[in-house]
């Protein structure tokens, strides 16, 4: 027997986002806004699905470039030798430098791909309005809504790098192409993370009861 | 007698929903430093921090400090056979823009600089008209963008790739760290006990119209 919780959507209240102000949604009015702070008020974010879906969808494609081509090349003394997040690592490994390496394995290769697992699989899950689980299903949002951001190191250190290695022929560090991708990446699975509605887990165990 | 005591307090509960699980229940009265979480998803719905507006004011003004010192220093100094070769975090946009990749310049330049900057500066705009018992116009607005910014200003993340760099560097040449990168990593906890310091229902109370 399952606790039979009220929900704001059921009451007729609205929660604003912005402001945190609870007001009762007035019938019959197309849009409302909210009374304290004028934000347009939503029971759910609008269209929240499928825009989670196209930027999702968008970061995979990306995701292909950004680790097919180099993030950026080293040249030493006229030798050029491009690099890809991958092999980026993989010459850390091979320097020795064991905690670097799991630092930027993390961040560049766990962390993007986890976080596009993790909204797939909630998308599917509130897709087939899936009741099982919704608590852990809630925090692993957290979860992608708060670890995206640690995907930036190897971008900063590229812009590091860039401007303190112009050593002319001695050494010179350039950005490339596949920087720009996975930089794509990490904005665009933000972006997925905040459109993307944590009460739509929920209103699958309300349509249980009814 | 206590029936009501409890009375009272019941009245001074307030209806509320879970942003992450649109529970609807009621919260009791918070005092200073007590939460409330949603009893069904565990969501951290409200907290009283009770702090003053001093007090955040005087971390906004240290980060601010901080940040200035941080973007007009240099950061990071390399020496290679008697070459030297400075940099800082603007250098670093810079150079990213010179060589084409704009993309990411304008990225860096958003979540190192511009928002870490406009987040304090808004803080300014909502927080000393409050401590002047005042209302500066659009505060609402602005609160409400500082908000949005948060998630965009990316200074600890940056700090990591600094010390990254560093590291990757150590063997290539020397490296001498410029009084940018003290000032930036001491920036960091400033922010964090700025943004934390703060009760944004509170804020949001405080900005309502009562006329």
């Amino acid at each position: 027997m399952k606790k039979l919780y009220n929900t704001a959507a059921h009451k007729g209240y609205l929660l604003c986002h912005t402001c945190h102000l609870l007001s009762k949604a007035a019938t019959h009015v197309h849009s409302i806004h909210c009374p304290r702070c004028g934000t347009r008020l939503h029971s759910r974010k609008p269209n929240s699905l499928s825009r989670t879906w196209a930027l999702t969808l968008t970061a995979y494609i990306l995701y292909i470039p950004a680790n097919l081509l180099p993030i950026m090349t080293v040249t030493m003394s006229g030798k050029g030798e491009p690099d890809t997040i991958f092999s980026g690592v993989k010459e850390l490994v091979l320097g020795g430098m064991w905690p670097l390496a799991l630092l930027i394995f993390f961040a560049s290769i766990t962390v993007p791909v986890l976080k596009l697992l993790i909204l797939t699989y909630l998308l599917l899950s509130v897709q087939f309005k899936s009741s099982w689980r919704p608590k852990e299903r809630t925090i692993l949002y957290r979860i992608t809504e708060t670890v995206g951001r640690w995907s930036m190191i190897d971008i900063f250190v590229i812009a590091i790098l860039v401007a303190l290695v112009k050593l002319g022929a001695l050494a010179t560090i350039e950005a490339g192409a596949g920087a720009v991708a996975f930089g794509g990446v990490v904005v665009i699975t933000m972006f997925a993370a905040m459109s993307f509605d944590p009460r739509l887990i929920w209103d699958a165990l309300e349509n249980d009861h009814e | 007698m206590s029936q009501m005591i409890k009375a009272q307090a019941e009245s001074r509960t307030h209806l509320t929903a879970c942003h992450d699980c649109d529970l609807l229940f009621h919260i009791p009265h918070l005092k200073k430093g007590e939460q409330a979480h949603c009893p069904r998803c565990g969501a951290l719905v409200m907290e009283r921090k009770g702090n003053s507006l001093d007090y955040s004011l005087a971390l906004a003004l240290t980060s601010l400090i901080l940040f200035v010192m941080a973007n007009f220093n240099v950061l990071l100094r390399m020496n290679v056979g008697g070459r030297t070769q400075e940099e800082n975090i603007i250098s670093g946009v810079n150079e990213l823009f010179v060589q084409g990749y704009w993309e990411i310049a304008v990225l860096v330049f958003i979540v190192s600089i511009l928002a870490p900057l406009l987040k304090i500066l808004c803080l300014f705009y909502v927080l000393i008209p409050l401590r002047l018992n005042t209302r500066f116009p659009y505060a609402k607005e602005v609160f409400s963008f500082y908000e949005t910014l948060s998630p965009w200003s990316m200074t600890e993340v940056y700090m990591l790739g600094i010390l990254v760099a560093l590291v990757k560097l150590a063997d290539l040449a020397t490296i001498n760290v410029g009084i940018a990168l003290y000032s930036f990593a001491a920036l960091i906890p400033f922010m964090a006990a700025t943004d934390a310091s703060l009760d944004d229902h509170e804020i949001w109370e405080s900005l309502e119209p009562t006329d």
